[in-house]
């Protein structure tokens, strides 16, 4: 497929509800079937190693009309948390064995407690990741956690997760994430050669196929990258922050390319590219995982580590992106995006890098206002 | 015999004044050290491990239990305003805009009420926002940080590695306590403050439990704050433990007289999620005046659920230590968990009704109230009140509407009451007249 047509598939698979993405993929792999990962991240590795496909679940978008979701969380609840309910109280997931939860927040924990009381069937896990990376027994801690998982979704399969199978799968997001890392890199190269909108539909689309298949577009896409014309334009380079769990809409991403910036780095699809290097393919798989989200992952809102601060990260982020100024898009209500913020502003007016805030939420239908402030931030950026 | 407004207000003073004594003499204490160089540390509420800090003469400091003293003090506005300003979002929790708000304006430190903690201690224990709040305390005011990731209960049991991940760092602490302070730690010593500990939970324990009498002792959601403090941030020394034994006799004596929280208890409660407190007063007064009175409260458990009978252990300090802090708390249970503890409340302690306060700012309690709310009427048929304020932003409190919700509340309970002993009485006299 060309770069357009993969964009072009990459839009159609995120028009799709869970349900319809499954059996789009049966309609390949017949027997195959889902396992939810609601942000920010699982390790996919053993989900596909227990021979499902691990599906990013980041609400429904503006696919669905909230119609059971609201009685149970209130107004002042993220939008991802009601959609994703929704998807379940609307009978939109079938095909999948379950869903993963983790430790990023108040909502996603109790929004697993209650997609786990009203579903029957489902497999609902909550997964503790590590919040403290430098314990003596951070490690080993971990990787038990990884184990517990691995246990119950093998009890839930009714077959055993290999050693084996997992290190296959390592190698397969390794090569996956690696990819992706080249992706972005080249792009930062090449400014325009790709844009931020139809790089997020392509990562984004990732999460709904499986992962084999997905590298043969990952590798489309780089081998076609240089065939594109770079057009540089007269734009204000940003880092969008904030974006690591309800991811915000195309369009937005859309009206902020259109109002005259250029995207040079993200925390958008964060759990699906943290790590900064491969995993380590030697030795136990589930080991070389833990030590990865300890000791390898890229700063996120949601994982405390207290030797390498997020404001510390955000500051290399912006430095070795070559970017002037960073576009923070917190969604709405989110509790560790906009706490995160006070502190990074606090940082980047220190440092006299510029900044925006802008709140977004799934059922966004107009971008204009959010396109005029991004226009007037950036106008004031390159008449100064 | 009949109870009195006069008799209860008496004794809601008695355990009130002890309380607000030792509650004062540790303020005290806090205010002396911003003048001393008495090593302080911040600690969170919610499944605490105050009692090693003991070992060390460090001054336990709670920035929640400043932010609650705001509040109730009806002082919180300015400082969340002042929070804001500098950015946090009128969506972030209020309990800590005002204790930044605070601290930005010379509340912590020489010139202000508390010291400038040492060293702050991050038990993260179910609730997300500790971690934001305690990283931003320790930017702010540049104090190192611990942290203390304490695994969410998500099986029935925890496993042995996340005990064994607890105690490790509970020995990280300990260690860098000895380097905070440079004294040794003493095993025997935490013993000792475990067993006050301890007593201070048998007594928490036998309190809460005496509130299944009709009618109840104290209200175990507006009074039990009484007791919040003393368990919460006073617990392993022997006034605490001196504490509870006092008021369990002064509650023993009050269920022997027969008396209650008001005249006429007429509807026994259970409330789930934080008090309003910068209209504490007004709050309870909306319940009071329907005779309502709640026998257990969920809020009350934030820091343990000792009701349950579980107490720290000296001869297992730090086992014991890890396990109240992994499994015997509110916050670090799953929603699931707390539609159990609830429902067994309602039963146990013969209530009602259920009211969900939900607030704003604290959505460890309320994202996903409305599923508690459909849970309980629907699946359980317990009626079921839900009202929205805030704990600790008194823009969010609306008088008018919260009465105008609680009086069709208690109407309705009314008039199902009467007309259940309605139908009784007819059905009575139809038996007789078959006779
Ligand atoms: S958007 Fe923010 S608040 Fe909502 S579930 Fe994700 S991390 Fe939590
Ligand atoms: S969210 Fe709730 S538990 Fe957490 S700090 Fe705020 S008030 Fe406390």
């Amino acid at each position: 497929m060309t770069i357009d047509e993969i964009v072009l598939h990459s839009r159609s698979l995120l028009d799709m509800k869970p349900s319809q993405v499954i059996k789009k993929t049966q309609e390949t792999y017949p027997n195959v079937r889902g396992f939810a990962v609601f942000p920010v991240y699982a390790p996919h590795e053993i989900i596909h190693a227990a021979g499902l496909m691990p599906v990013g679940l980041y609400g429904a978008g503006d696919q669905l009309e909230i119609t059971h979701a609201d009685s149970r969380f209130q107004s002042f609840i993220c939008s991802i948390a009601k959609s994703t309910l929704e998807l379940f109280l609307a009978d939109e997931m079938d095909g999948f064995v379950g869903i993963a939860f983790s430790s990023i927040c108040d909502v996603a924990r109790n929004l697993a407690s209650v997609v786990s009381r009203n579903t029957e069937g489902i497999y609902v896990e909550y997964l503790h990741l590590p919040q403290n990376m430098a314990s003596e027994q951070s490690q080993t801690y971990t990787r038990s956690e990884y184990e517990r998982f691995r246990r119950k979704l093998a009890e839930h399969v009714g077959r055993p997760i290999t050693d084996a199978a997992i290190s296959e799968s390592l190698k397969l997001y390794n090569e996956q994430r690696r990819l992706i890392r080249a992706i972005y890199a080249y792009r930062q190269d090449h400014p325009g050669s790709i844009s931020a909108a139809e790089l997020t539909c392509i990562t984004k689309a990732g999460t709904r196929m499986m992962p084999g298949d997905y590298l043969t577009i990952l590798k489309d896409v780089m081998e076609q990258l240089p065939q594109r014309p770079a057009h540089a334009r007269d734009t204000v380079r940003v880092v969008v922050e904030g974006a690591f769990c309800e991811q915000p809409p195309i369009e937005l991403i859309e009206a902020i390319e259109a109002a005259g910036c250029e995207i040079r780095d993200d925390d958008m699809m964060l759990g699906w590219r943290l790590f900064t290097g491969d995993v380590s393919e030697q030795g136990d798989p589930l080991t070389a995982l833990a030590n990865a989200y300890l000791n390898e992952s890229v700063y996120c809102s949601t994982r405390h580590d207290y030797y390498h601060p997020r404001t510390e990260g955000l500051l290399a982020r912006v430095r070795d992106s070559g970017a002037k100024a960073v576009l923070f898009t917190p969604a709405k209500f989110c509790e560790p995006a906009l706490l995160d913020y006070v502190l990074f502003k606090r940082c980047l007016d220190d440092k006299g890098v510029p900044h925006l805030k802008l709140e977004f939420e799934e059922k966004m239908w107009t971008f204009e206002a959010p396109r005029t402030e991004v226009e007037t931030f950036a106008e004031s950026m390159l008449f100064d | 015999m009949r109870t009195t407004i006069a008799d209860s207000k008496d004794y809601r003073g008695t355990v009130h004044k002890l309380s607000r004594d030792i509650i004062s003499d540790w303020l005290g204490q806090l205010q002396a050290a911003t003048k001393t160089d008495t090593k302080s540390a911040y600690l969170m509420v919610s499944g605490n491990c105050v009692e090693i800090l003991r070992c060390f003469d460090i001054l336990p400091t709670f920035p929640e239990i400043n932010a609650l003293q705001l509040a109730i003090r009806k002082n919180s506005l300015p400082y969340i305003i002042k929070a804001e300003e500098i950015g946090y979002a009128s969506d972030n929790c209020a309990y800590v805009k005002a204790d930044i708000g605070y601290t930005l304006d010379g509340g912590i430190g020489e010139d202000g009420t508390i010291p400038k903690p040492d060293l702050i201690v991050c038990n993260f224990v179910g609730c997300n926002v500790y971690i934001k709040w305690f990283e931003h305390c320790a930017e702010i005011m540049d104090v190192p940080l611990v942290m203390l990731d304490i695994p969410f209960l998500r099986e029935d049991e925890p496993s042995k590695e996340d005990t064994q991940y607890v105690i490790t760092q509970l020995k990280e602490l300990i260690a860098k306590c000895e380097d905070l302070t440079g004294k040794k730690f003493d095993m025997d010593r935490l013993r000792e403050h475990l067993a006050y500990s301890a007593r201070a939970e048998q007594g928490w324990a036998k309190a809460k439990n005496l509130c299944k009498a009709r009618p109840a002792p104290y209200d175990a959601y507006f009074d039990a704050i009484n007791m919040m403090g003393p368990i919460n941030a006073l617990r392993g020394t022997k006034e605490a433990a001196d504490f509870f034994d006092a008021a369990v006799e002064q509650y023993e004596h009050i269920v022997e007289q027969g008396l209650g929280v008001v005249d006429d208890e007429r509807f026994r409660i259970v409330v789930e999620g934080p008090p309003p407190y910068p209209y504490y007063r007004n709050f309870r007064g909306l319940f009071e005046a329907w005779g309502a009175v709640a026998v257990q409260s969920t809020y009350s458990t934030v820091g343990g659920t000792w009701e349950n009978g579980f107490c720290h252990d000296p001869e297992r300090p730090l086992e014991s230590i890890a396990e109240q802090m992994i499994i015997h708390n509110l916050c670090n249970r799953s929603m699931i968990e707390r539609y159990k503890q609830i429902h067994q409340y309602i039963t146990d302690w013969h209530a009602d009704a259920l009211v969900i306060h939900s607030v704003k700012s604290c959505r460890l309690f309320s994202a996903g109230q409305g599923d508690m709310r459909e849970h309980f009427i629907r699946d359980l048929g317990i009626p079921t009140l839900m009202v929205e304020s805030d704990l600790e932003d008194p823009r969010y409190y609306a008088e008018a509407q919260l009465k105008n919700r609680i009086d069709a509340f208690f109407e309705a309970l009314t008039y199902k009451r009467l007309r259940s002993t309605a139908a009784a009485e007819a059905a009575a006299a139809a038996a007789t007249q078959g006779d």
